[in-house]
């Protein structure tokens, strides 16, 4: 077949010219190289927005009732953040009306949080860390497992025994080589023992999942988590399925209506915030930076385009004689057309390969590097090569219908 | 070439002479490879127009061993272009094996070029890069064969020329003899009707001349159709007919009983 003679032709011609043809495919590559780079950042962080950092603080299936949303993607406008600030806090008393208008099945629970400081006789000096106030099934829900120990007993919850399940990081700073459960570390003055352990969580953005320490919310723990003892932050909800999130946010927004005293006309003054409301922003920038991702090195590719087309052009001027001697050995304009053609889109095409791997190593680095995660997308692959592919073929068609067109007899007298 | 020239001898003694217009009667057929009839050619050079042909009358039957003569400017390269269907002529009729080829377009010409011709050229016209075998598939390529049988049939033309030994050489790699070899097993790989060689020992020294001759010689006793171009007389000397172009018209058409073989030539030379 032509087809695979002119594919060879142009793998021989690179290897022929390896300097040339590196310069050559050197616009595309790089082209190719920053679209699988930047794609592969924006994956990595969709993909982390998604699954790690939005999934560990809102779980599946599941809601918070807050008096303002706690994570906030994007800019929010001032009178937004106004109007967030005069809102009602939530009371230990919203617990009950709340949890009695669940639907059967629904679990539920309660946590406050601050960040305090720790110690233990084991270590020397207090530690900062993320302390919580917890009640109801707030470990089911958010599907923390216990590696060493066990979870707070439904007394403790209601006591408020002072016990604590602590991280991962809690207890390599207060217990270094000890083994925690059993042993007691300091919180606001008062000890507590150590109950639990969590398997470890992992961090994200600098920010460490295992430097949590939970405490029963009736545990004298939750006087240090607000300025007035009795507020929670968030009563967390979660329905068995999917279809009945709305109806148990509908009756969850009722009870909350009631309590605060709303009109019919006022709008709610608290939260439910999901998975999804916090991820609709993160959507909102994904696409303009998976944009600006294609658009700037989509620029690369048209200087690499120029680059093939001006090194083809050079090319045909080169190879007149050849061009000349395949005409007059029954070479038709077509067969010269796809030569060259064949053989700017093999040079690119080599370079957007190139690209791609180089690519992927890059979004590799910064990974390593960076706190940026990284994940090759398999489309952005596909789409940097065929990309190439095009490239070569569009800078290709005026110098190779240049050379289709060569009038044999004068190429052929062509020194 | 500086040895005396034994060509001149027979060409004035035995030759047999013809009427330039003795062609004129023949009918595009089978026995004719080529006809042409008021065949010009006119080139517009800014404005000036030049007449590089002006109505050339040829009739080449299968079998013929041809040399068409000529100083240069005389129109014979022209004549070659149009005959080996690189041109078109501006005016006149040429039959090549009965089909009127005159007013083909582009891309006919190039498959009859491809499958009725095998061009030799003075300066082999080999691709630097393709080693002697890829060369002389070259044809084939565009003919569609398929790799396999391309390399056979290749291996078989270098063979006939006795080059098995260097298919795998690229033309540096070779002298000037064996390029112009295998340049002519590219020409024949494809059984052309017409073999056309425009100044085919130009390059060479007479030695090596020699052995391209006798190479043509050959082809032309197998029955090859060889239609050789040049202005040296000692190499029109072994055409079985020498056609003179003078001024874009056909001077003189000569037709030899006896012509010069290149062992003749040789004893030829060793006499003067």
């Amino acid at each position: 077949m032509l087809f695979f003679e002119a594919i060879r032709l142009a793998l021989s011609t690179i290897r022929a010219q390896k300097l040339k043809s590196f310069f050559t495919l050197l616009g595309v590559c790089i082209g190719v190289m920053f679209l699988i780079a930047v794609v592969s950042i924006v994956e990595g962080m969709g993909r982390y927005m998604e699954q790690d950092l939005i999934g560990k603080l809102i779980g599946v299936n599941s809601f918070e009732l807050r008096h303002r949303p706690n994570i906030n993607l994007g800019d929010v406008d001032p009178s937004v953040f106004a109007e967030y600030r005069r809102r009602p806090r939530l009371y230990h008393d919203d617990i009950a009306p709340v949890v009695d208008a669940l639907p059967p099945g629904t679990r539920w629970a309660v946590v406050s949080d601050n960040s305090l400081r720790i110690s233990s006789r084991y270590s020397s000096g207090p530690r900062n860390a993320q302390i919580s106030a917890v009640d109801g099934d707030y470990f089911a829900i958010r599907k923390f497992t216990i590696v060493d120990g066990r979870e707070f007993t439904p007394q403790e919850l209601a006591m408020g025994t002072p016990v604590v399940i602590i991280g991962q990081d809690v207890v390599k700073r207060l217990f270094s080589g000890l083994t925690a459960v059993g042993r007691e570390l300091r919180m606001g003055g008062l000890p507590y023992t150590v109950i639990g352990v969590l398997e470890a969580q992992g961090s994200a953005i600098g920010i460490s999942f295992d430097n949590q320490v939970f405490a029963p919310w009736q545990s004298p723990v939750h006087r240090l988590m607000n300025s007035v003892p009795n507020i929670i932050d968030a009563i967390i909800i979660q329905v068995p399925s999917a279809g009945q999130m709305t109806e148990t946010q509908e009756r969850v927004r009722q009870v909350m209506r009631a309590r605060h005293k709303l009109r019919p006309a006022q709008p709610d003054n608290f939260t439910m915030q999901t998975s999804e409301s916090a991820l609709a922003f993160w959507n909102k920038i994904k696409r303009y930076l998976v944009l600006a991702g294609i658009a700037l090195p989509a620029i690369g590719l048209v200087v690499g385009a120029i680059v093939i087309m001006n090194i083809m052009l050079v090319a045909v001027a080169e190879r007149t004689r050849e061009i000349g001697i395949r005409k007059a050995l029954g070479a038709r304009r077509a067969d010269i057309l796809t030569q060259f053609l064949i053989e700017a889109a093999t040079l690119s095409t080599v370079g957007a390969a190139l690209g791609v791997a180089l690519g992927i190593g890059l979004a590799k680095l910064i990974a390593a590097v960076s706190p940026l995660p990284a994940s090759v997308a398999p489309w952005s692959i596909v789409v940097g090569v065929a990309l190439g592919a095009g490239v070569g073929i569009v800078s290709g068609v005026y110098p190779a219908s240049r050379a289709s067109m060569l009038d044999p007899i004068a190429a052929l007298r062509q020194e | 070439m500086s040895q005396s020239t034994p060509a001149e001898a027979p060409v004035s003694t035995t030759a047999e002479r013809q009427a330039v217009t003795s062609q004129a009667g023949a009918t595009p057929g089978r026995d004719w490879v080529i006809v042409t009839r008021g065949i010009k050619r006119e080139y517009d050079m800014g404005g000036e127009i030049v007449r590089a042909l002006r109505g050339v009358d040829l009739a080449i039957r299968r079998n013929e061993y041809v040399a068409i003569m000529g100083p240069s400017g005389s129109g014979k390269s022209t004549l070659m272009n149009i005959v080996g269907c690189l041109d078109t002529p501006s005016g006149g009729e040429y039959w090549l094996n009965g089909t009127l080829v005159s007013s083909m377009k582009d891309d006919e010409l190039a498959r009859i070029r491809n499958k009725e011709i095998g061009f030799v050229f003075q300066t082999f016209n080999l691709l630097p890069r393709a080693t002697a075998l890829h060369n002389v598939e070259l044809p084939l390529v565009y003919a569609g064969m398929s790799a396999k049988q391309r390399r056979e049939t290749a291996a078989n033309a270098l063979d006939r020329v006795q080059l098995t030994s260097r298919m795998q050489h690229k033309p540096n790699e070779l002298s000037g003899g064996q390029r112009q070899r295998v340049a002519i097993a590219r020409a024949l790989v494809n059984n052309p009707s017409i073999l056309l060689a425009d100044e085919p020992t130009g390059n060479l020294d007479s030695a090596t001349s020699q052995e391209i001759m006798k190479v043509f010689e050959s082809l032309a006793d197998q029955g090859q159709t060889v239609i050789m171009v040049t202005h040296e007389a000692d190499i029109a000397a072994h055409a079985r007919r020498v056609v003179a172009l003078h001024d874009g018209q056909v001077s003189s058409d000569t037709r030899r009983e006896h012509f010069v073989t290149v062992n003749e030539q040789v004893i030829e030379a060793k006499k003067g």
